[in-house]
C-alpha cells in the first residue's frame, strides 16, 4: 500500500467500520485523498464499495473510525452537517434528479435555496454548466424526457453548480445503455483533467486505466490493493485482485 | 316534488352552509395534516409521536365524538363559541386533518428515497428537503385519495346538522318536519344538492391529477 502524509489528505478515512446487522461491509478501512488526485474504487458486487462511496458524504452512517473532509470530521447530524455536504458533489448510479423540476431547476436550486446565489447568476452558471456537459439546449425539459446518458450528465452539473471540493460518483454509468457510457466518461475525463478531487466507483476498467491516479480494490469490506492503474492491471499482487481480473477478461 | 321548489331559499342557504363548512374545514385540514405527516417523518422523535398518536386517535374514534368535544367540551373548559359553525369546523377539520396525514404519508413513502438523498447531497436541511424535494411530488401522487377523503368530509358535515347548524341536512330534517307527507321528496333534495358538490369533486380529481402528474 502506498503510505501518504494524513494532514495533505482532502477526504481521509481512518479505521472506519460499518456493520448491517451480521454483516461487516466495512473492514477497518483507511484512506487517503488528495487535492486533485482521482480515486477509483473497483471490486465484485457486495464488497462494500459503494457503501464506502457513501460514507462519505455521510449518507450512510458508520460505527466507529473517523472521516474527515478538508480536516474537517464529519459532523453527526443537522446543519453543520448540511453545510458539509454542500461542499461534497455526489453523483448516483440512478441520477436522482429532481423529477417535478427542469433540468435548468435541478441545477440551480442547491446554489439558490442553499448557498443563496441569486436567481440571475444561478441561471447563467447554470446554463454555462449544462453547455460545459453538452445539454444546454435541454435546460427547460423535464428529467423524464431525457436519455439516460443526458440525465446524468445534468446529475454531473448539479453537483459541480455547489462548487464542490471533492466529487463521489456512485457508479455513474451502470444505469445507463452501452452507447451512452462514452458520454458521461468522457464528462468525467475532462473534470479529471481540470483537477477536481474525484473518489469514482466503477466497473468501468477503461476509464480507470486513463483517468485514475489510483485504483483502489476492494473485497469483502476491505481494501484490498490500492495501486496505481499501471501496477494494478499489469501486476496485481493479491490473489482476490488476479481473480476479479481474470473473470473481467475473459469475456 | 312541490316541496323541493317551495324550499329552495332553505336548500339554497343550507347548500350554501355545507359549502362553507366544507371548504374552511378543507384548507384547515389540509394545511394541520400536511403537517402532522411531516411531523410523522421528522428527525425529532417527540414529533413523530404526537403526530402518530393524534393520527390514532382522531383516526379511530367516531365523529360525533370530535362534535361533542368541540361543541360540548371546549365551552365547558371556557372556550366559547358565538356560533356553532366555529364549533363544527373544529370538530371536521381535526377529523379530516387525521386522515389527510395518513394519505400524505403514503405519498411521502412512494417518492423514491434517492430524490431525498440527492437533496441532503446538495447540502439541503431537513425542512428544505421535505418542502421542495418530497412534499410536492408527495402531493401529487395522493391526490386521488386527497379528493376521496375531501368527499368525505362534504357529507360528514351533516353531522353538523345534529349540533344546530343550519347546513343541507339540518335543514333536511326541518323541511321533513314540516312536510310529513314528502319526507322522500325533500330527503331527495337533499341528497340533489350534496351531489352537487361531491361529484364536481370527483371530476376535479381527475382533471387535476392529469395536470400534475410527473413522469418518471
Amino acid at each position: 500500500m502506498t503510505t501518504q502524509v494524513p494532514g495533505d489528505a482532502l477526504v481521509s478515512l481512518n479505521a472506519v467500520n460499518k456493520h448491517y446487522g451480521q454483516l461487516h461491509v466495512l473492514k477497518d478501512i483507511n484512506l487517503n485523498v488528495r487535492k486533485g488526485e482521482v480515486v477509483v474504487v473497483i471490486g465484485p458486487s457486495g464488497s462494500g464499495k459503494s457503501t464506502l462511496c457513501r460514507a462519505i458524504n455521510r449518507l450512510e452512517t458508520i460505527d466507529d473510525g473517523v472521516i474527515k473532509i478538508d480536516g474537517k470530521e464529519l459532523p453527526a447530524e443537522g446543519k453543520e452537517l448540511a453545510k458539509l455536504r454542500a461542499d461534497v458533489g455526489m453523483v448516483f448510479q440512478s441520477f436522482n434528479l429532481f423529477a417535478h423540476k427542469t433540468i435548468l431547476e435541478n441545477v440551480t436550486l442547491g446554489p439558490i435555496k442553499v448557498k443563496g446565489v441569486a436567481k440571475a447568476e444561478a441561471d447563467k452558471d447554470a446554463m454555462a454548466l449544462l453547455e460545459r456537459v453538452g445539454v444546454g439546449h435541454q435546460a427547460p425539459k423535464l428529467p423524464a424526457q431525457l436519455s439516460g446518458g443526458q440525465q446524468q450528465r445534468v446529475a454531473i452539473a448539479r453537483a459541480l453548480a455547489m462548487k464542490p471540493k471533492v466529487m463521489l460518483f456512485d457508479e455513474p454509468t451502470s444505469a445507463l445503455d452501452p452507447e451512452m457510457i462514452n458520454e458521461v466518461l468522457d464528462v468525467m475525463i475532462q473534470l479529471a483533467k481540470e483537477g477536481m478531487t474525484m473518489i469514482v466507483v466503477t466497473h468501468e476498467m477503461g476509464f480507470a486505466r486513463k483517468a485514475a491516479d489510483r485504483v483502489v480494490f476492494m473485497a469483502d469490506g476491505q481494501i484490498v490493493e490500492d495501486a496505481t492503474p499501471e501496477e494494478f492491471f499489469t501486476n496485481p499482487k493479491s490473489s482476490r485482485a488476479k481473480d476479479f481480473l481474470s473473470k473481467l477478461l475473459t469475456h | 316534488m312541490d316541496v323541493i321548489i317551495e324550499s329552495l331559499p332553505q336548500y339554497w342557504d343550507g347548500f350554501l352552509r355545507t359549502l362553507f363548512l366544507a371548504v374552511v374545514s378543507g384548507i384547515i385540514a389540509l394545511i394541520f395534516g400536511t403537517l402532522l405527516a411531516a411531523a410523522r417523518v421528522s428527525p425529532i422523535a417527540a414529533l413523530r409521536g404526537f403526530s402518530m398518536a393524534y393520527v390514532e386517535i382522531v383516526r379511530n374514534t367516531p365523529l360525533t365524538i370530535a362534535f361533542f368535544f368541540a361543541a360540548v367540551v371546549l365551552p365547558r373548559l371556557g372556550v366559547t363559541f358565538q356560533q356553532f359553525e366555529v364549533a363544527a369546523i373544529i370538530a371536521l377539520s381535526a377529523y379530516t386533518s387525521a386522515f389527510i396525514a395518513e394519505a400524505v404519508r403514503s405519498g411521502v413513502n412512494s417518492v423514491p428515497i434517492g430524490q431525498a438523498e440527492a437533496a441532503r447531497s446538495i447540502g439541503m436541511k431537513f425542512s428544505q428537503v421535505l418542502s421542495l424535494i418530497i412534499l410536492p411530488q408527495a402531493l401529487r401522487t395522493v391526490i386521488p385519495p386527497l379528493i376521496n377523503i375531501l368527499i368525505a368530509l362534504v357529507k360528514n358535515s351533516s353531522v353538523a346538522g345534529a349540533f344546530y347548524v343550519l347546513e343541507l341536512f339540518g335543514y333536511g330534517k326541518q323541511l321533513a318536519n314540516e312536510h310529513g307527507d314528502a319526507v322522500m321528496s325533500v330527503l331527495i333534495g337533499v341528497a340533489f344538492f350534496y351531489l352537487l358538490i361531491t361529484v364536481p369533486l370527483g371530476y376535479l380529481a381527475t382533471v387535476v391529477e392529469r395536470k400534475v402528474a410527473i413522469a418518471r
